[in-house]
């Protein structure tokens, strides 16, 4: 089992290879961890390792399509920048000189940020979201920005005003979303980690169709100043890296209490990089039956259940539970996303920033004219819906209806992990489907969430690690679900598996 | 046989917070600077920006709520209030509607009937919006966004009020209340006092309200007690030509006398409320509420009540010095420096209520300071200027609060108080002057007032008016 | 509920929404909204009687900032992506009659 097929592939491919080209072709089969090692130790500098990054973006992001903006120059001066600071001892961390991508709906000064709407085409922040600035902190050195379904409103990342990225694994598929330029960048080796963002599987669907792995952390942890608001209340943002032990690395350096988002945790145990022992004896996992009926793809399936046993082969106890309102789940989350989305997407007026239709016309044409070309179909089809459900006479119907639903479904969850460390399951009912062919029926998109959404309704933390592939050579994903704030079990849990197929592999 | 009608009123009265920063960011919430100055990207909707909430904005809010009698709502939240306007950066304004901070208080007014209990319906938090300027040249609105997310509470009264004068008794009591506590300055003019008037008529005795109408853009008491009686006419005329009274909100313009509504089709009145998701909820604990209430000032009835024990001044400056907490505020630091509570009471009830009159002042707009008054009084008591001396240096204090000493110093206003200088000029209005002198001789006592004047003329005021009266009678 | 969805529905959300829908549009749009609320009145078949709403899912309660003013002249920084400006201020169309 390979993680970092991407690059790996490419080798294949371009034969044979300068002496530069090799080295580059080394740096980019590290992992963000080693990298950063290997800066710091002198073996290799920021400057290479970000040269090696665009020369993999000039060789594949004509077909993937990862990113929205590339900052080669301002890229290149950063890394040059982290390189004395490196040189200088003020950066030791286990980030320092390593190159990252970021989901274009966090906010980065001085660059675009789009969230792959043309509402906001043109808009630069005059600020940088927290979680950026914590990476910047550590010494990662910013790209560009990535693709993304438009406002991260989709399953795709079809949705984007700028056309779809493509998946690394085979180009005639997607890369899953909303989080897909970020998946699939990494999975591409064009970035060596990336930032998304999760409201309802978006960073967790992404990484499971593009096998890299993927983590929403308990909601509070990561701060959410600077991401452009989708459903506030859901929203949160995560890594997508190539192996496990990236992956805690990233979270522990985003992790901050943040006196500007009044919805942030202060934790003391955000120590994640301690938690990556292959030690899981006596860890009690429950697979939901729920996850396992009906419209599963048997393929996952299999690969889930061979990704258990290989668990309970490492001393973990696990056994199929009832979790319950399982299918409740994509409806409650519909109608609380689209709500919030309603109100949150109003300021995108013409006003302030962004997009403005052209022509004079009175104000509420403005308006009008300037959010219906600005916005996608998706986005308008969950603004009205979204307008709809909080309109007066059906508030308590549909939105005050689905917020019980919601404490329902946390309930369950309280009960499952009064029993278990650990919920299983497949992170999508199927593997990547074609381009093309999800756009038509979006509550058969809405419906592939089915085992991502109800992690966000409860707050929880959950992470999809590669467990395999299809007969089309289509990654995998298996989710680990924790109870909120029990990301080090979820990361102790990812890691042993990481490592069992790593063994498996050699054998 | 005429009918006879009821107004039935209730008030929406928006108070902007007396504090630094506003409500959900760190900008200042201070008047003046340039456009958009006082802007982040909370205040101004960007995109990522998250609220916080200012500590302030809660204990003055729970401090009102306390101080007119509400229940405190232990467990509250900020919900949105959804419609796009461009004061409104984000198209939503974040405003209290399911869980209100305070609610079922009241305020108790003076009528000519006796006291009367005002019903207070509720108090919510909630973010003023910003300024829009219409730019006659350009056919254009511009926006400026320093009084977005200035912190407001909304006080919304029960419909209790059957009156103007009544109206009018509330707000002074509200406004009063509110003054005492330091939580706003209340100016009708500049805005840091909004209020709504809901009016309905009804026949009397009928037993459900008449449709109601919220009339908007008042500017001052004299606009809401015409306001009033305009509207009240308005409805009681649609009423008896049996044309039905239309719910809207109608916008006052006090320069026509008359108002108009402000209805626009292209507005579903639907705000679309939910909690924000932003914002966590508040909870307010005994200890919380026990320390707000404890650090409550002293009001008016207790001051009054105080005064009268404590000091030597007529009920009737008391009953004025109490009506604003600034002019207290004032008498009692200015009485407690110089040690003279009946002069400061007397400046104050004399020349400064002179002076606000003349200017059309309210009286916490006064800007002497105690320090300043209380140097007034005593250059006066010391002798060192006359009365007249003083009434012209305090109109200077007045208008820029200049240091009394230093200003008589400069001038060169002090009394005269050298014999001999004083006896020369005497001497001089004496020769100038042989028709009073022989007048007074001949025994009317009046010439002697004219040439005390004339010598007092001739020292420009700086002499003891008593010392020229004893050095004319005793040169006559 | 979700056949309820009519054209006078599809306008009068749209009018809260401030969007304009072509009339191909507006029929998809009932369509959708229709189907989706369709779906979402599935939560009825749960008994929701005595189940308190949850919107935040921690008991984070009483998060505040101090009065203390930490933003200096802003202006520039605000204005920098306007689609029209003028004496530091948006432009917008005009709001008064």
């Amino acid at each position: 089992m390979n993680l970092i097929t991407g690059t790996v592939c490419m080798k294949g491919i371009c034969g044979t290879l300068n002496k530069k080209e090799e080295t580059e072709m080394e740096l980019l089969s590290l992992s963000a961890v080693e990298l950063s090692a290997a800066i710091r130790e002198g073996k290799a500098s920021a400057p290479e390792a970000m040269e090696a990054v665009l020369a993999q973006i000039d060789r594949t992001e004509e077909i993937y399509h990862c990113y929205v903006t590339i900052d080669r120059d301002g890229a290149m001066a950063r890394a040059r920048q982290a390189q004395c600071r490196i040189e200088a001892g003020e950066l030791t961390g286990p980030l320092a000189g390593v190159p990252m991508a970021v989901k274009d709906n966090l906010c980065t000064e001085g660059m675009l940020t789009t969230c792959s709407s043309k509402i906001l085409e043109n808009f630069v922040p005059t600020y940088t979201a927290q979680a950026v600035r914590n990476l910047e902190n550590a010494g990662a050195v910013l790209i560009g920005k990535t693709n993304m379904d438009e406002f991260a409103m989709g399953s795709t990342t079809e949705t984007s005003c700028f056309g779809p990225t493509r998946n690394p694994r085979n180009p005639g598929y997607v890369p899953g979303g909303s989080s897909g330029g970020s998946a699939a960048a990494v999975a591409a080796g064009e970035c060596f980690f990336a930032l998304g963002s999760d409201t309802g599987g978006s960073i967790r669907q992404p990484a499971g169709y593009c096998g890299v792995v993927g983590m929403k952390p308990t909601y509070g942890t990561v701060s959410r100043y600077g991401l452009v608001a989708y459903g506030s209340s859901l929203d949160q943002i995560g890594p997508l890296t190539g192996n496990v032990s990236d992956c805690a690395a990233v979270l522990e350096a985003i992790s901050s209490h943040d006196p500007k988002d009044s919805t942030s945790v202060e934790r003391q145990d955000t120590d994640f990089t301690s938690a990556l022992t292959a030690d899981i004896a006596g860890m009690r996992i429950g697979i939901p039956k729920d996850y396992l009926r009906e419209g599963l793809d048997q393929e996952v399936k299999a690969a889930v259940l061979r990704a258990a046993e290989a668990l309970r082969e490492r001393g973990a106890v696990v056994e199929e539970f009832d979790l319950g309102l399982v299918e409740y789940a994509i409806p409650a989350y519909y109608t609380i996303a689209a709500a919030e989305a309603s109100s949150n997407l109003e300021r995108f007026d013409g006003i302030k920033y962004g997009y403005r239709a052209p022509g004079d016309m009175g104000l509420h044409s403005m308006y009008k004219k300037t959010r219906s070309q600005g916005f996608g179909p998706e986005v308008k089809r969950r603004i009205m819906l979204g307008s709809f459900v909080l309109s007066s006479g059906y508030y308590d119907a549909y939105y005050l209806k689905a917020l019980k639903v919601k404490a329902m479904i946390k309930k369950a969850f309280d009960q499952a992990f009064a029993g278990y460390d650990l919920i299983l399951g497949p992170v999508a009912p199927t593997t990547a489907p074609r381009l093309g062919e999800s756009l038509g029926d979006p509550i058969k998109m809405y419906l592939g969430d089915i085992y991502t959404i109800s992690v966000n309704l409860a707050g929880l933390p959950g992470i999809c690690v590669p467990c395999g592939r299809d007969r089309d050579g289509l990654p995998i994903g298996l989710q680990l679900i924790g109870d909120c704030f029990q990301e080090k079990k979820i990361l102790r849990a990812a890691y042993t598996y990481e490592q069992a197929q790593y063994a498996e592999c050699k054998e | 046989m005429a009918r006879e009608y009821e107004t039935v009123i209730g008030l929406e009265v928006h108070v902007e917070l007396a504090t630094r920063t506003k409500i959900f960011c760190g900008c200042s919430t201070a008047f003046g600077g340039r456009p958009n100055a006082h802007t982040c990207p909370v205040c101004t909707g960007m995109p990522g920006s998250l609220p916080v909430l200012n500590r302030r904005v809660l204990e003055y809010a729970v401090s009102v709520g306390l101080a007119m009698n509400c229940d405190i709502t232990r467990n509250c939240k900020f919900d949105r209030k959804n419609y796009f306007y461009p004061d409104n950066p984000q198209n939503y304004q974040i405003s209290q509607l399911y869980l209100p901070i305070c609610q079922n208080g009241h305020i108790e007014i003076e009528c000519p009937e006796g006291s009367k209990k005002i019903g207070i319906h509720e108090i919510h938090m909630e973010e003023d919006a910003g300024k829009l300027i219409h730019d006659t040249w350009e056919e254009c609105t511009l926006v400026d966004y320093n009084r977005s997310g200035v912190p407001l509470i909304e006080i919304v009264t029960e419909p209790d009020m059957r009156s103007s004068q009544e109206v009018i008794a509330f707000l002074e009591k509200l406004r009063l209340i509110i003054q005492y506590l330091g939580a706003s300055d209340c100016k009708l003019q500049e805005g840091s006092m909004r209020v709504d008037v809901n009016l309905s008529v009804r026949e009397k005795g009928a037993p459900v309200y008449g449709t109601r109408t919220e009339m908007k853009n008042l500017n001052s008491f004299h606009a809401i007690s015409r306001a009033i009686e305009g509207e009240r006419n308005r409805q009681i005329d649609l009423l008896e030509e049996g044309e039905a009274i239309v719910q809207e909100t109608r916008r006052w313009d006090d320069e026509k006398g008359c108002s108009y509504a402000m209805r626009s089709k292209e507005d579903a009145q639907d705000y679309r409320y939910f909690p924000d998701p932003d914002l966590v909820p508040i909870h307010i604990s005994q200890e919380y509420l026990e320390g707000i209430r404890a650090g409550l000032p002293e009001f008016r009835t207790e001051k009054m009540a105080r005064y009268k024990a404590e000091y030597d001044i007529p009920d009737y400056d008391i009953e004025i010095i109490t009506g604003s907490k600034h002019m207290a505020d004032l008498f009692e630091a200015a009485a407690a420096i110089c040690g003279q509570p009946k002069k400061v009471s007397n400046w104050l009830m004399g020349e400064t209520l002179r002076l606000l009159r003349e200017q059309e002042m309210d009286p916490q707009d006064i800007r002497v300071s105690p320090e300043h008054l209380a140097a007034l009084i005593v250059l006066v008591e010391k002798k060192e200027i006359t009365g007249s001396v003083a009434k012209e240096v305090y109109e200077v204090m007045f208008a820029q609060n200049v240091d009394p000493i230093q200003y008589v110093e400069e001038k060169g206003l002090k009394t005269v108080n050298d014999e001999s200088a004083l006896c020369s000029v005497v001497e001089q209005v004496i020769a100038a002057n042989p028709q009073s002198v022989s007048d007074y001789r001949s025994g009317k006592e009046k010439a002697l007032g004219f040439l005390v004047g004339q010598t007092m003329k001739a020292m420009k005021g700086k002499a003891d008016p008593v010392s020229v009266d004893r050095l004319l009678r005793e040169l006559l | 509920m979700a056949n309820q969805i009519t054209e006078e529905t599809i306008e009068y959300v749209s009018i809260l929404a401030k969007l304009e829908l072509s009339g191909e549009e507006k029929e998809q749009a009932r369509k959708d909204m229709g189907n989706m609320l369709e779906y979402i009145d599935r939560l009825g078949e749960l008994d929701t009687t005595d189940v308190e709403p949850l919107s935040h899912v921690f008991p984070l309660r009483n998060v505040f900032r101090e009065d203390v003013v930490t933003n200096g002249d802003g202006s520039r920084e605000t204005l920098q992506n306007a689609p029209e400006e003028k004496d530091d201020m948006f432009v917008v169309p005009r709001t008064f009659d």
